[in-house]
């Protein structure tokens, strides 16, 4: 038996009348980088907030292995628990704290699972100074980690796409998680931006240990890293499979361009 | 005609012009039944001499400060950034001499100073009163406010309540309310001091936990209910808080602790030190606060409160947090009120008074200390001296109206208060830009 992260059995979530994800099924490995794919609409990001514990799905389950090797339900835990709990995100939108420079972003992430108080801030005793020291420390080796060590001082909200993307990759490995989801990373990059992308998520996994979950609609940066795809379309898996099997599939390609009647007509 | 109204110039003195004369019109004097319109015609009547315009024909005057306010507006649209520039340069120097540390504790040190030798230096007995009563409790207030509206950014609409149960409770242990005492017996107000801190803390927190789940326009009408909710307690429960008729006396606070002995009587000077040893204390504990973990966590979640979710922060526990801590100054502030004044009646605790507090943390710069503190000591000063020494024509129920005129001023030429803080000040550039769309400018503008 493999080393499961995430067990996803049989999940529904709905809205009002609307279904977003219809009995998916899925499971990742921990050190592996996983790929969801699909057309837009099909449910990846549902899945995304499912698994973050922002959307809390009707039925079905969903299990998370951290640190201590326990799994644990997630549907009913808030989204600050699952960050806690080491799942860590990127948003597909950036999301920044846009006011802040990157320095502070990224510290923030750092210093968010230590345990000093409100006392322990207020009368900043030697606990205090040491959690400082340490959240600094590690605020700059990831800094020069994803190479964003010489804006350190730039208003996140004045970097360019691919470096919020790396910002939002700091931030979130700064909270020393045990998975990252990266909510289509590629968006709004250029070529250069993009390859570069692909080493530093090689690296996080690589270097950190850290296990990569990623939805993505650029085929080539999926290709280039994934080692097992799912499809998911209108809510439900339609394929899974390395990514040389998932090019070859006639399902897929039906997903995406269209049967094949339609594929003068459609994209 | 037209070529002269299309000149930018033109049209704002007419506007200027316009504005100042409806300010004019609206404090001047009131019409009555049979001349409604008794104070407009008046304000133009007969004068003797030119200059007797002055002095007795408010409509000069008025004109007058509207020329002022023109002028000063077109030398700043057409002069504006050069002035800021030359102003900025010319600053520079004082500036990274303030940014070294013991230049910075040597001025806060001579601010120190001078509040200590203030009593002495001012010694009218009005101005001794104000000092405590009007200036200090608004200080208090204007800093716990801060922290929730300010550092955790939650309108908070009720604040007047915490003042309120700090006052209550002041009269509850000393046991000038209807109701029993706690523990039994009276004690002293010195030591509701303690009690009070802990219990608006706590009333923060219940408060706090099932209302801190809204948000924006939502939670700001929830804190509205509460604030009202407490009067009306302290209106109605007759039996427990002696209804619209408030409290028997409260004594005044002593401290007797072997060989401490110390009575607070009658004069303003000794709450004036007690109340300066408390609002250091806060300040202290507050500006600590801001620039710890709890601070930035604030922030983050002011900020975007999904992505701060994402990072494992826990917005509720802050906001809670933020409005217990806020809490606690108010509530200090309504035991020197009810202690020095002797009495506490429900309707001084009205909502207008919630808004006055945010008027102060708004004015002197949202999440800035030394803003609100300046913005509480000027407002309330200004409005005590008009209030002592009225110049002629003014009339204090007018105030309102003066001040809601500088709020509108402020609120086009400063967004960010007197002494705006550096990230509110970039947070509120930003905004605009969302809504205009001229991200270079903003991101490149100077940040002081």
């Amino acid at each position: 038996m493999t080393d499961k992260i995430f067990d996803v059995e049989h999940v529904t979530l709905r809205f009002g009348g609307v279904i977003s994800l219809n009995d998916v099924s899925l499971y990742q490995n921990r050190g592996e980088i996983l790929a969801v794919i699909g057309p837009n609409g099909a449910g990846k990001t549902s899945l995304f907030n499912s698994l973050t514990g922002v959307y809390q799905p009707q039925e079905g389950k969903i299990i998370f292995v951290g640190r201590n090797g326990k799994p644990t339900s997630i549907i009913g835990r808030k989204a600050f628990r699952m960050a806690n709990a080491g799942v860590a995100r990127t948003f597909q939108a950036s999301r920044m704290f846009s006011a802040m420079t990157t320095y502070e972003n990224v510290k923030i992430g750092a210093e968010s699972h230590h345990g000093i108080g409100v006392v322990g801030a207020m009368l900043r005793g030697p606990a205090t100074r040491r959690d400082e020291k340490r959240s600094d420390a590690r605020t700059n080796e990831l800094l020069n980690f994803v190479g964003l060590a010489e804006k350190a001082n730039t208003i996140s909200s004045s970097l360019s796409y691919g470096d919020r993307r790396r910002l939002e990759i700091a931030r979130g490995l700064a909270m020393d998680p045990q998975v990252l989801l990266l909510d289509e990373p590629a968006a709004g990059t250029n070529p250069t931006e993009k390859r570069e992308l692909v080493k530093l998520i090689r690296r996080v996994r690589d270097d950190m240990g850290v296990t990569i979950l990623l939805i993505e609609h650029d085929m080539k940066l999926v290709m280039a890293l994934a080692e097992r795809i799912y499809v998911l379309n209108f809510g439900s898996v339609i394929a899974e499979g390395t990514p040389e099997e998932i090019r070859a599939n006639p399902v897929v390609v039906e997903a995406y361009l269209g049967t094949s009647t339609e594929k003068t007509d459609s994209k | 005609m037209k070529e002269l109204l299309a000149k930018t110039a033109v049209r704002r003195l007419l506007i200027t012009v316009g504005v100042v004369a409806v300010i004019e019109l609206m404090t001047g004097p009131p019409g009555s039944n049979t001349e409604p319109i008794y104070g407009f015609s008046h304000s133009f009547g007969e004068s003797s001499s030119f200059f007797g315009l002055f002095r007795t024909q408010r409509w000069v005057a008025f004109f007058c400060l509207a020329l002022i306010c023109w002028g000063i507006a077109s030398v700043w649209f057409s002069q504006g950034p050069r002035i800021k520039k030359s102003l900025h340069d010319a600053s520079a120097m004082p500036r990274r001499a303030f940014e070294r540390r013991p230049v910075r504790w040597a001025a806060l040190g001579a601010l120190l100073a001078f509040a200590l030798l203030l009593p002495h230096i001012e010694t009218q007995p009005f101005w001794q009163a104000a000092m405590v009563e009007q200036i200090s409790v608004y200080v208090l207030l204007a800093i716990g406010l801060n922290v929730v509206v300010g550092f955790a950014g939650l309108l908070d609409l009720g604040y007047v309540a915490f003042y309120a149960i700090g006052a209550y409770t002041t009269a509850w242990v000393t046991g000038a309310l209807p109701t029993p005492p706690l523990f039994g017996h009276a004690l002293n107000p010195f030591w509701a001091i303690p009690i009070a801190i802990l219990i608006v803390m706590f009333a923060g927190v219940i408060l706090g936990a099932p209302t801190l789940r809204l948000r924006g326009d939502y939670l700001a009408i929830v804190t509205l209910g509460f604030g009202e909710i407490i009067t009306i307690f302290a209106n109605n429960l007759y039996g427990i808080t002696g209804g619209s008729l408030g409290s028997k006396l409260i004594p005044h606070p002593s401290i007797h602790l072997g060989p401490i002995k110390y009575d607070w009587g009658l004069a303003p000077v000794p709450y004036y030190y007690l109340t300066l040893g408390f609002i250091v204390l806060f300040l202290v504990v507050f500006s600590l606060l801001e620039r710890s973990r709890v601070g930035r966590s604030w922030t983050a979640i002011r900020e975007d409160e999904v992505a701060a979710e994402s990072v494992g922060i826990n917005p509720l526990k802050y906001k809670v947090m933020a409005f217990a801590i806020g809490a606690a100054s108010a509530g200090f502030a309504g035991v020197i009120t009810a202690s020095q004044s002797n009495y506490v009646f429900p309707s001084s605790f009205t909502l207008s008074f919630s808004i006055n507090v945010l008027v102060l943390v708004i004015l002197g710069g949202m999440g800035s200390i030394a803003g609100v503190v300046l913005g509480a000591i000027l407002i309330q000063t200004v409005t005590e001296y008009l209030s002592h020494s009225p110049p002629s024509g003014y009339q204090p129920s007018d105030l309102y109206i003066y001040l809601g005129a500088l709020l509108v001023t402020m609120m086009i030429f400063r967004p960010a208060g007197l002494i705006p803080s550096r990230r509110r000040k970039r947070e509120i550039r930003l905004s605009e830009v969302e809504h205009e769309g001229h991200l270079d400018e903003v991101l490149t503008g100077d940040d002081t």
